[in-house]
């Protein structure tokens, strides 16, 4: 029996970064707006307490504030010829659960995507020819470009009070920051980081062979802060738990920090947690929402009716919910049509571990953004002619913590167990340093998601598939990176390095990275994307899909600035959306 | 029954309409009931007349006094457990001379004395707003006061000794905005039923006016103007920032303030809150006199500082001084040197959160360290943070924390 609930304006699934900035832009017009949460309600001060916030045992290795297998989990296999098993322990990425998703446990790294990265298909091709893009690719070009988003970027950074140093204020290069960033508006909220012993070493080492190293923008801020929302923030303690933590200082920029103190006071705001949304219902000709079904915390199935459907889960989670609910064609490899599912693509990590002599890098004292980066090798800002490879990648000197359950690092050789194992432990923690490279992933063919044929959740129904692997071209580009890493790291005086080369094939077991990408993408053309420009859906048109689903393909950097960028985009066209409703581009 | 009961609510309505003339407020007099509804929450009224997760103004609430518990109750028009049957002068009756309509006395917890001052007119908007309320069916036990203080008929001689009515006299000599103020503070704010001490017999000491005093186990401290124990150093402005926000740059309201800022303050127009601070700058000062710091050899100190820099110092830094809008300064804090330790010792050992207000929404927490922090531990940390930076106040000792604890978390007192 279906419990059928009164009607709201906007209903909103999912209530992390996205869905609470709209649901606070929407509610304060005066909409009655309802978030469905499918996790617990968390925040500050009830959730992260400064005595417990930072237990290593119950957030980082039992992963309290995780999505357990059993609520959701996916199938997964490396290529169409497998067959696809289920992830049954969460390991290559650690998807969220409850208010705040990923911007509670996220380190914080907020950038901003480079302006070749939203035309690279364009740039490559204009600059290197056709035959520089790699087999099976799909790379598309964004369908908004880089001076569209740069106010969005910036009323995101302001909101999230991210510290950091500009590199270029409306074309003019900023000394100490990134002279590769397109042009801002102004600078960062807040100055940067105080950076460790690596870092000064990195940033002489990069500067003295032509690099040009800035300090990480950062969402775990510098300096006390209040944002446009009234919302305060107090600067880090480089207590180094930020991944996978919540904050109890009030320091890492959050939706519980940045935007939930705002939100909850708004009268017409409802939020209900514990309520797993399974469907977006749509009208009898499937081109509008009327509303959504969802399990609430008493397991009872209820109707909400709304009139704005707004998808702001966790982007691999928006990507279940359209091909459940059937808006979009579900993309089938074999034949390149449809287009749900398309485009999922990932991150690389690669780079080089720096073993000193004689060095105290104190990796205790450290945040989870705190680093100092350079973009000398990301997206088109080297010559890639002689390289044969599509993109790039972000490198950086960082610590994000030195915990003491699970950093034990050991030069290679070191047993993995035993007196011998916990001497190297000893004799390594202060001495060793790592310059590391994230890298873009590019869209393929072979890359994307869909319904898996054989598994289902405990709704009985079919989860997600993902298959996925790191193709030649990004095996090329992180192991060539891994290398420039290693220059860097034996300019920086290291004793010994060791060159950490992309891990292929791409296995769900041990953590990489939680940057996953498309699936939803947003384009120009109905036939490769789901949604317009706008992140409308293209076939129910009061249908948004927020999130990194929306990414044609992945960048060289942590997806969340430019999720929140496009997410005020978005919000853009909402209100315009609300004054006359239809489709914003006609196909 | 019920129609009879409609007939009578109704034929109660009519009443004071007639007798009363122009006073009352007819159902379709908006301005009447706006302004009634500004005055309710100028007093705080739903503070005490709310139970916890209970109905509005349906009472309920129990009040510790020194004397035992009150049930606050049920302000809401229903006719047998509610006000409904009350005419406008029963409520003003209550309100200035502490009888209900049977003429039973009612007990000061209920802050008469206060409200004594409040003009008649705004009374009887008061009672027009609290008319449109639902009503609401709640019985509240009115007579849980023990023996022998269930003897109402005692406040009769309380009165003679302590009780002033009368409605509020102007000071010609001073300004208006400063004669609003007095208004609002003396009469319907009842600001002195929490920041004056009592005498023994539970009644405001008029010769200890606003100097502070222990309410609910957290410190409500001197509001005069003295510059080291009350306002001296907030300007005016301070004042008026603190209540409408719940913070300014020398602290953030928690405990009952918090509710009195998130319910009352924060909700009344700038100029009677400017008129609230006007009146405390210039109505006068007086505070203890000044302490001599503790050495930083003391035992005491060196203790407290080693406890201070390893627990607190993240937040409210090693010199004191806090985050702005988040973590309070301790470096010349007049809470943390008031006579009375309380707020410092009950916030370290059980916790507390701040106000959320539309200006700073945020409500930061302290978190509880009671569970890993001794009695003698807390004692010197209070002690330390009450003799540092410039500050100088009493040690505070292991038995005073040992008391508080037990108070405050029901902890037995010899754990």
């Amino acid at each position: 029996m279906v419990r059928r609930l009164p009607r709201k304006d906007v209903v909103i699934v999912g209530l992390g970064w996205t869905g609470s900035i709209v649901a606070y832009e929407l509610a304060r017009l005066g909409l009655d707006v309802v978030a469905l949460e499918r996790g617990p309600w968390r925040d500050t001060a009830s959730d992260f307490n400064i005595g417990t916030a930072p237990d290593e045992l119950r957030y980082a290795v039992r992963h309290d504030i995780f999505l357990r297998p059993k609520q959701e989990t996916l199938t997964m296999r490396n290529h169409p010829s497998q067959t696809a098993l289920p992830i049954r322990k969460w390991g290559s990425f650690l998807p969220g659960n409850g208010v705040g998703g990923a911007g509670l446990h996220w380190n914080g790294q907020t950038w901003r995507f480079l302006p070749d990265d939203f035309r690279i298909r364009s740039h490559m091709i204009e600059r290197y020819g056709a035959g520089i893009m790699p087999e099976g690719n799909q790379i598309q070009d964004w369908p908004v470009s880089y001076d569209e988003l740069e106010p969005h970027y910036d009323r995101f950074e302001q909101v999230a009070g991210i510290s950091g140093k500009a590199g270029n204020i409306k074309g003019t290069i900023q000394p100490g920051g990134n002279p590769f960033e397109g042009a801002r508006a102004r600078e960062y909220p807040t100055p940067p980081m105080k950076q460790g012993y690596a870092q000064s070493l990195f940033t002489k080492a990069a500067t003295g062979m032509g690099l040009h190293p800035f300090p990480r923008p950062s969402g775990n801020i510098s300096s006390a802060y209040t944002n446009p929302y009234g919302c305060s923030m107090a600067p880090c303690t480089y207590c180094g738990f930020c991944e996978w933590f919540g904050c109890a200082n009030y320091s890492k920029s959050s939706p519980q920090t940045c935007v939930l103190p705002a939100l909850v006071r708004e009268p017409t705001f409802e939020a209900r947690t514990d309520c797993e949304v399974t469907k977006v219902n749509l009208s009898a000709d499937g081109k509008m929402a009327t509303g959504v079904t969802y399990i609430d915390a008493a397991g009872e199935e209820c109707e909400q009716p709304g009139d704005l459907v707004l998808v702001c889960a966790f982007s691999l989670f928006n990507v279940r919910l359209l091909l459940l609910s059937g808006i979009g064609k579900p993309y089938d490899p074999a034949t390149g049509e449809g287009v749900v599912g398309r485009n999922y693509a990932y991150q690389t990590g690669s780079g080089a571990s720096a073993f000193f002599e004689d060095a105290k890098f104190n990796p205790f004292a450290a945040a989870g953004s705190l680093g100092v980066a350079l973009d000398d090798y990301n997206s088109d800002n080297f010559d890639h002619g002689p390289h044969g490879f599509v993109g790039g990648a972000s490198i950086t000197s960082a610590h994000t913590n030195g915990r003491p359950i699970r950093y034990h690092p050991v030069p290679p050789g070191t047993p993995a167990w035993g007196s011998a194992w916990k001497k190297a432990v000893k004799d390594t923690y202060q001495r060793v340093t790592y310059v590391g490279a994230q890298g873009s992933v590019m869209s393929y063919r072979n890359n994307y998601l869909d319904l898996d044929p054989t598994y289902k959740d405990p709704l009985g129904r079919p989860l997600m598939r993902m298959t996925f692997d790191y193709q030649p071209n990004e095996q090329k580009m992180a192991n060539w990176m891994a290398e420039r890493c290693q220059e860097i790291a034996k300019a920086m005086g290291a004793k010994t390095t060791q060159l950490n080369r992309l891990r292929v094939p791409w296995s769900v077991v041990p953590y990489q990275t939680t940057h996953n990408t498309g699936g939803a993408v947003m384009g120009s053309d109905p036939n490769t994307s789901v949604l317009n420009r706008y992140l409308q859906s293209w076939d129910v048109s009061n249908v948004f899909v927020m999130g990194a689903s929306a990414f044609p393909q992945n960048a060289g950097y942590n997806p969340t600035g430019t999720v929140g960028a496009l997410t005020y985009w978005s919000l853009e066209a909402i209100f315009k959306y609300l004054k006359s409703p239809g489709a914003l581009v006609s196909r | 029954m019920s129609t009879i009961t409609t007939r009578l609510r109704h034929l109660i309505l009519l009443l004071p309409l007639l007798v009363a003339g122009g006073a009352a407020a007819g159902p379709d007099n908006h301005v009447d009931i706006a302004r009634g509804k500004a005055l309710v929450i100028a007093g705080d009224c739903i503070a005490c007349h709310t139970a916890p997760r209970g109905e509005r103004f349906a009472g309920g609430l129990a009040l510790q006094t020194p004397f035992g518990q009150i049930m606050a109750p049920n302000i809401t028009p229903d006719n047998t457990t509610g006000i409904g049957s009350w005419s406008a002068d029963d409520f003003a009756r209550a309100m200035q001379e502490g009888r209900r309509p049977d003429g039973a006395y009612l007990y000061p917890a209920f802050p008469y004395p206060y409200y004594t001052k409040v003009a008649r007119g705004d009374l009887d908007a008061i009672y027009a707003y609290l008319r449109t309320l639902q009503p609401v069916e709640n019985r509240v036990d009115r007579d849980t006061l023990p023996f022998p203080f269930n003897i109402r008929l005692l406040m009769k001689g309380w009165n003679t000794l302590f009780f002033t009515p009368g409605p509020f006299k102007p000071d010609s000599a001073r300004s208006a905005e400063f004669n609003r103020g007095a208004y609002l503070v003396e009469g319907l704010g009842h600001c002195g039923a929490c920041h004056t001490p009592f005498n023994s017999f539970g009644a405001s000491r008029n010769d200890k006016y606003l100097e502070g005093n222990q309410i609910d186990n957290w410190t409500a401290p001197n509001i005069t103007n003295d510059a080291r124990a009350g306002l001296g150093k907030w300007s005016a402005d301070d004042i008026v920032q603190y209540l409408k926000t719940g913070q300014n740059g020398f602290s953030l309201a928690s405990g009952p303030m918090k509710d009195v800022v998130e319910n009352s303050t924060s909700k009344m127009p700038a100029s009677d809150l400017k008129a609230i601070a006007v009146y405390l700058k210039e109505r006068g000062a007086a505070g203890p006199p000044a302490s001599t710091p503790l050495l930083a050899s003391d035992p005491r100190m060196q203790a407290g500082e080693a406890i201070f820099v390893d627990t607190c110092a993240a937040c409210h830094m090693r010199s004191g001084d806090g985050v702005a809008h988040l973590f309070p300064k301790l470096a010349g804090s007049a809470v943390a040197t008031q006579q009375d330790p309380a707020t410092l010792v009950r916030i370290i050992v059980a916790g507390g959160r701040a106000a959320a207000t539309d200006g700073a929404p945020t409500s930061p927490a302290m978190p509880s360290l009671g569970y890993r922090l001794t009695d003698s531990q807390v004692a010197d940390v209070v002690t330390y943070v009450r003799n540092s930076w410039g500050n100088a106040a009493a040690p505070v000792t292991e038995e005073t924390v040992k008391a508080l604890r037990a108070r405050v978390t029901g902890a037995a007192a010899g754990d």
